[in-house]
């Protein structure tokens, strides 16, 4: 509690602009037939997320074209609130011109990013979170069928939240995602734990295998551990021979600085690394909308370089080429 | 743009007569009524008319008391908690019998005395929506049971509670019987001669009057802890410097919604029905508790294929202030609890808006708003994932 939290903030006042605008006129609504995609050649997908028992349900229409992978064209239907729509609409344009592969990887947190106004003011409020993640999960269940995984492997996810149909990889997932600490913020973010709330704790009316509070605190164990061994091959990286220090920095990189950039459209390239006695010289070369970027020289490389720096050495230099 | 309200059980507009009737007392007559001197004493007679007026409203005899107070769930807590000191802690009555959908007002005040060692048994609602006479029968022991506090009328559905044949089997059985009246006044008579309640709480912004000033009726004799302690206003029963304007504007609002009541009933209802025919008109909508008892202002009504956040806040851009007691827009993610007890699909339990009227609304609003339903229904189902229009 604060003064900001005395007079409740109204939850329609925390929407972006461009979540409000989105709502009132998304852009890729509708369907795509069977017969346009004959007509183009092209493979239809349809994915089903969610339902409408819970609050939430999605359809996600793609366009493919099978010899390149490519979503030509992505449409969506949504049964759920304007933000809902709002990250439906968002979703299917990240999914235009992407690859199946690439799509894959649009998480929730892109989807509210590319819905902020400003870049350091969320554009939703943290209770509608799970709205977005809804559209994260129908790409996933869309690439599943594009690919032609069995759909009964689907219905073999291990559902950890039966109300909301959530899965025990998504829950695994937001908590990695998005940094989570508390079994208060997956349900804010998931719904998993909303309805009946047995999965939240041993004790509710249906026994679960998995509870939240385990998956939790396994989870944030398992991260702990994966920094703790960072922090190892930190104190190696001096001792690492040439090539092995490009493979470190390439996957530093590939982890923190390219999701970084891909927001914006960028992209980089790690070309080379130099040793001099007091400093380790990285050299890189941007593409896409970092060249010509005023930032990409200043502030972003600075950024990049702390990465680095704090990852892995404090001797790092980036020089871009 | 010009905007319609519809959203009158959330608060309503201060009646202009009200209003009039409340300014004298922010500016010239501010004495405090506790002091010896003119400015205070100055303030009495017109006190006195307002007592008089909430006296009058209610039906209540001039043994009984009225404490002024600051909103609906102060009145709720004062019960509860009041009942819980006098009863529950010493005795072995320590149990509070509610309904599954009472407001939070009294609902988390429940949840918050079952903390600290009261029993809480909440009566579901029947196929109906409401709550009978069977399942309190069923679940009131009187050797175990403290209080029975089921509301009035329900914020959400409209629907009207037996609320007299409820309060007199529970004065049979000699338990306590409180009443949240918050969305009856105003809307259908309230009369504490005729139903035998102990405590009844009441909100004037509910009935065009402002905000932050309430009242608690209870009757003669019955004894309550106060949640104020302090000075001796209301008899000792609430401390706190008393709300002057507050009171004589909540006077002066029971007088008019109570002489409103005949308009209210035949107009009120006359608009809101003809509302709902539109909403029944469209293909796969439900109109909750249609042709049951209910409070003649207020629409609860489902669209299917439509959540109910989506659909209101396509209506406030048009300029059309409805609400949703769904999912996405609360905190709670729980489908509410009438439409699963009356049958209603589940998928359908993220659907519903409510709309309500006043006696402010006009028949051009009406039409206006209902031209805007159409539109927005017809707009939202399109985006629909699941909506495909059946052959029912």
């Amino acid at each position: 509690m604060a003064k900001k939290d005395l007079i409740g903030g109204s939850l329609w006042e925390q929407y972006s602009q461009k979540v409000s605008d989105r709502m009132d006129n998304p852009r890729h609504r509708g369907d795509i037939t069977q017969e346009e995609a004959d007509a183009k050649k092209l493979k239809l997908i349809v994915a089903d997320y969610g339902a409408e028992a819970c609050g939430d349900a999605v359809r996600l229409f793609w366009l493919v074209d099978p010899k390149t992978d490519t979503i030509v064209d992505a449409k969506f239907k949504s049964f759920g609130c304007g933000t809902a729509i709002a990250s439906s609409d968002l979703m299917a344009e990240l999914c235009i011109g992407k690859t199946v592969d690439e799509a894959v990887k649009i998480t929730n947190v892109d989807i509210e990013f590319h819905l902020r106004d400003k870049e350091d003011e969320p554009a939703i409020p943290p209770q509608k979170m799970h709205c977005s993640v809804m559209a994260y999960d129908v790409i996933k269940r869309a690439a599943a069928i594009y690919k032609g995984v069995d759909s009964r492997e689907l219905e073999k996810e291990e559902i950890v939240c039966e109300c909301a149909r959530v899965s025990l990889k998504t829950v695994q997932d937001v908590i990695r995602i998005n940094d989570l600490k508390t079994v208060e913020e997956i349900t804010r973010f998931t719904k998993a734990g909303a309805f009946c709330k047995s999965c939240v704790q041993p004790g509710g009316h249906e026994k679960k295998k998995y509870y939240l509070v385990d998956i939790l605190r396994d989870t944030r164990a398992a991260m702990e551990r994966e920094g703790l061994r960072k922090a190892e091959t930190e104190g190696g990286f001096p001792a690492l021979p040439l090539v092995r220090k490009f493979k470190a920095i390439e996957k530093i990189v590939e982890a923190e600085v390219r999701p970084l950039l891909s927001r914006d459209g960028g992209d980089l390239e790690v070309v080379d690394v130099k040793e001099n006695p007091e400093t380790v010289e990285v050299y890189i070369r941007y593409s896409g909308a970092c060249l010509g970027c005023m930032s990409s020289g200043r502030g972003t490389l600075m950024t990049i370089q702390t990465i680095l720096q704090e990852r892995l050495s404090p001797k790092i230099r980036v020089i871009t080429l | 743009m010009e905007r319609i309200y519809l959203d009158n059980n959330a608060t309503t507009l201060v009646d202009p007569k009200v209003k009039e009737a409340m300014d004298p007392f922010l500016t010239q007559l501010y004495g405090n009524p506790n002091s010896l001197h003119t400015f205070g004493t100055e303030i009495h007679p017109y006190l006195r008319i307002a007592v008089d007026r909430l006296y009058e409203g209610i039906n209540a005899s001039d043994e009984d008391d009225i404490l002024v107070n600051g909103c609906g769930s102060e009145g709720n807590n004062n019960v509860l908690k009041g009942v819980y000191f006098d009863i529950i802690r010493n005795s072995p009555k320590k149990r509070i019998i509610t309904t599954q959908v009472e407001h939070p007002a009294v609902s988390h005040t429940c949840r918050f005395l079952e903390s600290v060692g009261a029993e809480v048994i909440s009566l579901p609602v029947n196929d109906r929506g409401i709550v009978d006479l069977e399942t309190l029968k069923a679940n009131l022991d009187p050797d175990k049971t403290a209080l029975v506090s089921i509301m009035t009328a329900n914020n959400e559905t409209g629907l009207i509670f037996p609320i007299q044949e409820l309060a007199e089997y529970t004065k049979e059985q000699g338990v306590l019987f409180h009443t949240d009246a918050v969305q009856a006044i105003g809307k259908i008579p309230v009369d504490v001669q005729r139903i035998p309640v102990d405590f009844l709480t009441f909100s004037a912004h509910k009935f065009h009057g402002p905000k932050g000033v309430g009242g608690l009726y209870i009757r003669k004799g019955v004894k309550l802890t106060p949640l104020l302690h302090g000075g001796e206003q209301m008899g000792g029963r609430r401390a706190g410097t008393l709300d002057v304007a507050g009171l004589v504007a909540m006077g002066m609002a029971m007088e008019l919604a109570v002489n409103a009541l005949e308009y209210e009933e035949k107009e009120v209802r006359r608009l809101r029905d003809k509302f709902e025919s539109v909403v029944l008109s469209l293909p796969d909508t439900l109109v909750i508790g249609k042709g049951q008892p209910r409070t003649p202002n207020t629409t609860l009504a489902s669209f299917r294929g439509i959540e109910g956040e989506a659909l209101i806040w396509d209506l406030n851009h048009h300029g059309v202030a409805a609400s949703t007691g769904s999912a996405c827009a609360s905190e709670s993610l729980e489908p509410n609890p009438t439409f699963l007890a009356i049958g209603i699909d589940k998928e359908l339990s993220h659907t519903g808006v409510r709309f309500s009227l006043s006696r402010f609304t006009t028949e051009e609003e009406i039409d206006k708003a209902s031209e805007i339903l159409v539109h927005t229904v017809e707009r939202l189902r399109s985006i629909s994932s699941t909506y495909t229009q059946s052959s029912r």
